[in-house]
């Protein structure tokens, strides 16, 4: 694929899924630490969401930092939108922004905080 | 590849002169950093720009020399 085709591919995974994580390994088998965390806050939320795995292709992995100007893996969007890396969706998660995220998108979810 | 925790400040120091900032060497091994930066530059901005305009000040080392930057970043 050309870079061009790469982010026309980009373009149509996000805006085909509601929820999409561009990640190193897969939900089944995270190959990275920070990609194991947004994968455990999304399943423990009850997130159906599709994962691409950037290890099986290097244009997707370099793609992906030009399509959203972020440098670094895991990506997650919601709805075609950008909401961020590994820290700013743990910290959405923590303060309960993410779960009013979902709500707001319409994204089914189940209702979990933290446990205390 | 790797950076001292010394030139992330710094670079950051730059780009945000006010900035309080605050690096932890999380591993010991020089790749792998907590940031927190404090910044009047971060007022009224989202997460997301708020940590672009630091990767930004990185100039392309987050993700190439930077393998890990856990960031924190608010508004005074």
């Amino acid at each position: 694929m050309s870079a061009q085709d790469v982010q026309d591919w980009i373009g149509k995974t996000v805006a085909g899924n509601e929820v999409v994580l561009f990640m190193k390994g897969t939900k089944a088998m995270p190959q990275c630490g920070f990609s194991m965390q947004v994968t455990q806050i999304l399943s423990h939320l009850g997130v159906d969401f599709k994962d691409v795995n950037v290890l099986d292709d290097m244009g997707v992995r370099e793609g992906i930092k030009a399509y959203s100007n972020w440098p670094t893996i895991p990506q997650l969007y919601i709805k075609g939108e950008f909401v961020g890396g590994c820290d700013i969706v743990r910290e959405m998660f923590q303060a309960g922004e993410l779960q009013e995220l979902l709500s707001a998108k319409g994204v089914a979810h189940n209702q979990q905080t933290l446990p205390a | 590849m790797a950076m001292a925790a010394d030139d992330i400040a710094r670079m950051i120091k730059e780009r945000f002169p006010d900035a309080e900032i605050r690096i932890e060497d999380l591993a010991g091994d020089g790749n792998h950093y907590a940031a927190t930066i404090v910044s009047e530059a971060f007022r009224g901005k989202t997460r997301v720009q708020q940590h672009q305009m630091v990767y930004d000040a990185l100039k392309g080392n987050m993700g190439g020399a930077l393998h890990a930057l856990a960031l924190k970043t608010t508004a005074p």
